[in-house]
């Protein structure tokens, strides 16, 4: 201190606190923008949920859970979403039936054989298929049936197909990273014991990443389970229960969303008692509040089931 | 253009954890200072601090004062990018950005401040700046090319001179040579000579015979155990260091019974 | 395609000696046998994709065939929607172009706010926050089609129709903003702010983990320049992940081509006609809403033609995302090799 003369300090010091004003405000205002680049990302995310919330949780009742649309016309408002839900479950439920092994098993083979030019087109081609558009594998079902079955065939199985196209590579997609955490020195300490590959597999392999698999599973499934398109295609609408995936059409929550919605306001004589104007709105909202609480429920307990189940390996 | 640092009762935190404690010292203009010490002892910590590196890293915060020529670098006022600015850095491992060619790696500093430089001031900038860094018969060929497409060394004297290049106060040097092999090593330590004719320069090193080949002055780190702070031990002239220190840690860790 | 068919390379010379050994082996060690057996069907698996994405074309092109083969008299009577004397092609172009203007209009939107967010979390964020801000971002990916359908016509559409009168009061003269419009706000303005939305999940994803991929040696070398954050993010982060933005924003062009239900539920639908005008009604469609807007009712040929219409969004979707896939695969081959 004593040593440096006034004069150079005062120039350090002009040195060290110059502020360039344009720099500055530059980057105060890019910091502004892209917090205003979150905030702007989380509107719509809290319009939606938060509207989803208040115009279906009016419809929510033991009524709306437990009876189906059949002979229900008008503004009726004694409908209700039974046979969306279980149309929903049921394809649904085909489908992670077919695409769990499937997706799975490649992952597998991805990861634990996979050598050379069919694996690369394999994760390459894995990735392609998760852009195919969610309509394209309706119409590939369609396609593909009404050539064994007539040009009217619409059943729950063809849904369930469709949703496989799109759900196969996405779980594919997860349990491959899930094997890769898997250190290869379990593996080797497997053989060591003489264990066979296929055994090391299912049980060192497939036991200690069973916690990534589920997640994975079910993010798959959370994603599928809101489809529209390809079952609207492929399985049509109906109003009734129906539980046999192969005879007959089906109704899931976002195609029976969709019915409700493009069915506009009833009209209402004046004197005519148990008549709501917007109920086809009503019933769209309350069942979009179901299925938004069911695929919500899904991602939270992917998440949860890998936060307290997975071994911890690093 | 070469100013002194005043350092004064400098601790160095990450978030509890106290990792560097009690250090004070001064750095003289138009010379090399050395920190040399074991692993872990914090010399490279500590060097973060004389440009305010270490806020990068988040949780990290220090008291005591540090002063370029008088001025706290950490006082009010002060914009740690200025400081940055006046009191350059060069790193471990040669860092060039991959995306840039040569000539525009020297100029990414300048062209920060100062957006409008004409060209004829650009290319006697370059050739200075890597002049200054013993680049350019290397290089004059090539400033078009990316800068990664250089050897190491040759990158490494690339990042200096695009440090020397926005015209610091200091440069600080964190392990320079480490990444480079022997004759490379050889062109920077010739460099650090030529360099301190203009900037004061503070240079952390593994190498013992690299601190006693080009400083003037060496600063001796060392830690008690892990978990515990790093301190310095001692600071004297490099050859009284290397010859009679005061402290038997130092005479330990120099004559290499330890570290 | 044709790896499909090529077996697996280093399986072919030993294929006969290997199912050999495998069958004097059965008698004594069992295990081997199945382990065997295992990476059959696991590989059998990994080739069911190979044919299924083959599949798909090709029964797509199947019955896209009597389509395709019609005459422009045979199509427009069997097909309502279909004028006179209209061809297949005439008629698929202006979806086609619905389609991409829909999409393209929406990653305009979505791509900048997607940077954002993405620098937001990877380094603006509170680090112990960073994580669960990512996660609500997701949240958005979660969320059914459907569901944006109903948010995007019954809540959207009200907000932004007196934005889209001002833009059309008093930025007419931009073609884009050209033309009537419209009173409902089901244009295709509308369409593109909620594909924008639904596609800013995808976008934020990939090009965050780029951007946190940023090697934190240049960055550091941008700092000791004199670098502020922003000017850091410019000098390091922003060249380093380009070609993952680009991946990233392709990804989600392909989202954005291939969604069908917020389309049909909120446009109003115009046929055979190429328009800029996105701010009024009945002047767009794109390929996914058509096919489910008419495909419940079709028969005979029209079915053809519809699927026709699909195989255009398969192909063009394909050659997006296969591009965006192979920008990703190469970088990682970039990344790799230093």
């Amino acid at each position: 201190m004593s040593t440096a003369t006034m004069e150079s300090t005062e120039r350090t010091r002009a040195l060290l606190t110059s502020s360039e004003p344009r720099r500055k405000s530059v980057d105060r205002l890019m910091t502004v923008l892209i917090w205003a680049a979150f905030v702007v990302a989380m509107i719509p995310l809290v319009s939606l949920l938060w509207t989803v919330l208040v115009n279906g949780s009016g419809r929510i009742s033991i009524d709306f859970l437990t009876y189906s649309m059949r002979g229900i016309f008008g503004g009726d408002p004694s409908g209700g979403i039974y046979h969306a839900i279980m149309g929903t479950l049921i394809i649904t439920g085909w489908a992670a039936l077919i695409s769990i092994p499937i997706g799975l098993l490649t992952a597998i083979y991805l990861v634990e054989y996979g050598r050379g030019a069919l694996a690369r087109s394999v994760t390459f081609f894995v990735d392609v298929m998760t852009g195919i558009p969610s309509i394209v594998a309706g119409l590939f079902v369609v396609a593909l049936m009404t050539i064994f079955l007539g040009p009217g065939a619409r059943f729950g199985i063809m849904g369930a197909i469709a949703l496989s196209v799109l759900m196969i590579p996405v779980v594919v997609r997860s349990c491959e990273e899930m094997l890769k955490l898997v250190p290869n020195e379990l593996r080797e300490a497997s053989y060591a014991l003489g264990v066979p590959k296929w055994l090391t597999i299912v049980r060192v392999v497939l036991r200690t990443s069973v916690a990534g698999l589920t997640t994975g599973i079910l993010l798959a499934v959370a994603r599928v389970i809101g489809e529209t398109a390809p079952l609207l295609v492929a399985v049509g609408i109906t109003d009734s229960i129906n539980l046999n995936a192969f005879e007959g059409r089906m109704t899931t929550l976002p195609v029976f969303i969709y019915r409700q919605y493009s069915q506009g306001p009833a009209t209402c004589r004046e004197d005519q008692l148990n008549c709501i104007v917007d109920i086809s709105n009503q019933n769209a909202w309350g069942a979009a509040l179901v299925l938004i609480v069911v695929v919500m429920l899904l991602n939270i307990a992917g998440r949860l089931v890998n936060r307290w189940f997975a071994p911890k390996l690093r | 253009m070469a100013q002194r640092i005043d350092v004064k009762d400098v601790n160095i935190y990450y978030g509890d954890f106290l990792a560097v404690e009690g250090v004070s010292m001064t750095i003289e203009p138009r010379s090399v200072t050395a920190f040399i010490g074991p692993s872990g002892c914090g010399k490279s910590t500590f060097i973060r601090t004389l440009n305010r590196m270490h806020e990068v890293i988040p949780g990290a915060y220090v008291d005591g004062s540090v002063e370029l020529e008088g001025v706290d670098l950490y006082g009010p006022d002060v914009d740690p990018v200025a400081v940055r600015r006046n009191i350059g850095m060069v790193f471990q491992r040669p860092n060039p950005f991959p995306t840039m060619s040569i000539r525009d790696n020297v100029l990414a500093g300048v062209k920060l401040n100062n957006r409008r430089i004409s060209k004829s001031d650009a290319d006697d900038l370059v050739e200075s700046s890597l002049r200054g860094a013993n680049l350019w018969n290397e290089v004059k060929d090539r400033l078009e090319k990316p800068g990664s497409g250089l050897s190491g060394g040759q990158q490494q004297r690339l990042c200096i001179a695009r440090t020397i290049a926005v015209k610091p106060q200091v440069v600080l040097m964190d392990e320079p040579c480490s990444a480079l092999d022997p004759i490379s090593t050889l062109a920077i330590e010739d460099l650090i000579q030529e360099l301190k004719k203009d900037y004061t320069i503070v240079i952390v090193t593994h190498n013992m015979q690299q601190a006693a080949r080009v400083s003037d002055r060496t600063a001796f780190f060392n830690i008690a155990g892990t978990g515990k702070p790093g301190k310095l031990i001692e600071m004297d002239d490099t050859a009284t260091i290397f010859s009679s220190p005061s402290e038997q840690a130092t005479e330990d860790y120099v004559s290499g019974r330890f570290g | 395609m044709t790896t499909t068919d090529s077996p697996q390379p280093t399986a072919t010379p030993k294929g006969p000696v290997s199912r050999a050994t495998a069958r004097r082996r059965r008698s004594g060690d069992t295990e081997r046998g199945f382990s065997r057996v295992f990476r059959w069907i696991a590989t059998g698996a990994g080739s069911l994709i190979l044919a299924t994405l083959a599949a798909v074309a090709l029964f797509l092109l199947l019955r896209a065939w009597p389509a395709i083969t019609a005459s422009d008299e045979e199509i427009s009577s069997a097909v309502g929607r279909y004028p006179e004397g209209t061809s297949l092609l005439e008629f698929i172009g202006p979806l086609i172009f619905g389609t991409l203007l829909a999409a393209v209009l929406a990653l305009a939107l979505a791509t900048p706010v997607a940077m954002g967010i993405g620098l937001f979390i990877s380094h603006y964020a509170p680090r112990r926050l960073a994580q669960v801000l990512g996660y609500l971002v997701d949240l958005l990916a979660a969320i059914p089609s459907v569901v944006y359908g109903l948010w995007g016509f019954l809540v959207l559409a009200p907000v932004v129709k007196p934005i889209w009168f001002w833009l059309g009061d008093n930025l007419g003269w931009f073609p884009l903003f050209a033309g009537d419009v419209s009173a409902t706000g089901k244009s295709l303005a509308t369409v593109s702010v909620v594909l924008a939305v639904m596609i800013l999940p995808i976008i934020t994803a990939v090009s965050r983990e780029v951007f946190l991929q940023t090697p934190k040696l240049h960055e550091e070398a941008a700092l000791a320049l004199g670098a502020t954050r922003w000017e850091m993010i410019r000098t390091a982060v922003l060249p380093f992940g380009r070609s993952g933005v680009i991946s990233a924003a392709m990804l989600g062009l392909g989202r954005a081509l291939g969604e069908t239900m917020a389309v049909l539920m909120i446009i109003s639908p115009g046929f055979l006609i190429y328009s800029l005008q996105i701010l009024a009604g009945a002047q767009h469609q794109t390929i996914a809403a058509y096919i489910a807007l008419d495909f419940a009712e079709a028969t005979g040929l029209a079915v053809n033609a519809l699927i026709a219409t699909g195989l255009a969004l398969f192909l063009i979707t394909m050659a997006v995302n296969m591009i965006a896939r192979a920008i990703v695969a190469r970088r990682k081959e970039f990344s790799g090799a230093n």
